[in-house]
């Protein structure tokens, strides 16, 4: 059987209503997509159907999932966060300058970690072997960057603005354009893996990966705002977009705190 | 030690909504992995062990396309702070490997096209009251929030009756965190997403 949008649109109008039940019968606010979302068909077999087991991270301080890996100066060179010089050649598209804080959820800035991006070029086209959209690829851009956050957690890109591109959940998919981020936090729990999208895509209500987050509110924390004092003149349009990792980092202090 | 709060210091409220999490999609294989990600122990180090698998989804069907990311302890416990598992070359752009010395404790590994990965890493020291482990964040396609779960290697019997996650678990889940140990010495520890044999897959709070 095809899938065509309009048997996709049906589906995320379902999981959308069976939310607002939820809510309105007293659930809590769903930040995260459920790992078993039907319209993006590639989660239907690769969820658990078995409840996850709990942790509480407040009984035990030893647990390893409460540190994190450390990176440093070693994991970065200077072109890492500048996807627009790692070639000889300037690349192909609008070039952007993406900045932002990475957070907990108390607001606290998380220092020194690594956050990785990787993206499409300005036609869609990823720069990786089995990707198979016949948009052209651009010899001035691989897609790839990497940088440390500072002392005030702030990070700092600067790339081309990624197309948007075709892929096959349904007849007539495409996906909005859109960042991927890998960012770690002091604790492993922390850890996130998420995209970035842009500003009014007409493409979001389409896309069974973004409307995977069926809390309104949510879904919108993953769309960066333009940043008209992060656009550089003559260069770059600025976006900004914070991001604030969940999971538990227990503080420990001494005792008689 | 007094537990002041999970989030913050007393008193500090979990003000801020977290950024939803999406999933790492087909394409991160040639952003995300990086040179000796598997190769986490120092060369010759004698305390080296192999520790491998698949991942397979709810028919059994191997993933191409998973990534494995792995961090654990010292043997005598501790928790490196030491950076540089992803070297890179300022010259070339490209990794570099690690040092060969230091231990960071971190691996990455993307499945091959089997669903196998392994990693050689150290063998992990005890923590408190918990059996040794090593804990591991598993992404793919597919997955719309990765999932964390833990190798425990067998051995010390009397340590993985103490661990207190393994005593919650009834015996045919409880086995599927414990690495099963082979002829060769490597340690055998698949990951089943979905269905018959499903992985035990942890949520912390
Ligand atoms: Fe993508």
């Amino acid at each position: 059987m095809t899938l065509t949008q309009h048997d996709i649109d049906q589906e995320i109008a379902a999981e959308h209503a069976a939310y607002e039940e939820r809510l309105a019968a007293g659930a809590p606010a769903e930040h995260h997509p459920c790992r078993d979302y039907a319209p993006y068909r590639s989660s239907v077999l690769r969820h658990p159907r078995r409840p996850l087991v709990a942790i509480d991270v407040g009984k035990d301080p030893e647990l390893v999932e409460l540190t994190s890996p450390a990176f440093g100066e070693r994991d970065v060179t200077e072109t890492d966060n500048d996807l627009t010089r790692q070639h000889t050649g300037e690349p192909v598209g609008e070039r952007i300058t993406v900045s932002g804080r990475l957070l907990d959820r108390a607001g606290r800035p998380v220092r020194g970690q690594l956050v990785e991006i990787w993206q499409a070029n300005s036609a869609g086209r990823y720069a990786h072997r089995r990707e198979q959209h016949d948009a052209p690829l651009d010899p001035n851009f691989t897609g790839v960057g990497r940088t440390l956050t500072d002392a005030e957690g702030r990070y700092h890109f600067t790339t081309v603005q990624p197309g948007p591109y075709p892929w096959r959940n349904h007849v007539n998919a495409w996906r909005p354009a859109h960042i991927h981020f890998s960012v770690f936090g002091s604790a492993f729990t922390q850890r996130l893996v998420t995209q970035m999208y842009f500003p009014n895509d007409p493409l979001f209500p389409y896309d069974p990966i973004l409307q995977s987050v069926t809390d309104d509110a949510a879904r919108q924390r993953l769309v960066a705002a333009y940043d008209h004092s992060l656009s550089v003149p003559e260069f770059s349009l600025g976006y900004h977009w914070d991001i604030v990792l969940d999971g538990p980092a227990a503080t420990w202090l001494e005792e008689g705190r | 030690m007094t537990k002041t709060g999970t989030s913050g210091p007393e008193g500090v409220a979990q003000g801020l909504p977290p950024t939803p999490s999406q999933t790492v999609g087909p394409f991160y294989g040639y952003a995300l992995p990086f040179r000796g990600g598997e190769d986490i122990a120092p060369a010759g180090h004698p305390d080296t062990v192999t520790v491998h698998g698949h991942v397979y989804d709810g028919e059994g069907r191997p993933l191409p396309d998973a990534l494995v990311e792995l961090w654990g302890p010292d043997p005598a416990g501790e928790l490196p702070a030491v950076d540089g598992s992803m070297r890179r070359d300022a010259a070339s752009g490209g990794f570099l490997g690690r040092n060969g010395v230091e231990f960071t404790g971190f691996g990455r590994i993307q499945t091959d096209a089997d669903g196998h990965w392994y990693a050689r890493t150290l063998r992990p020291g005890a923590r408190g009251r918990n059996a040794p482990y090593i804990s591991v964040c598993l992404f793919a396609r597919g997955l719309l929030v990765h999932l964390f779960t833990r190798i425990y290697l067998p051995g010390d019997r009397a340590a993985l009756a103490a661990d207190p996650l393994l005593a919650r678990l009834d015996e045919e889940r409880r086995a599927t965190l414990i690495a099963a140990r082979e002829d060769s010495g490597a340690y055998r520890f698949d990951i089943r997403l979905q269905g018959e044999g499903e992985t035990v897959f942890l949520e912390f709070r």
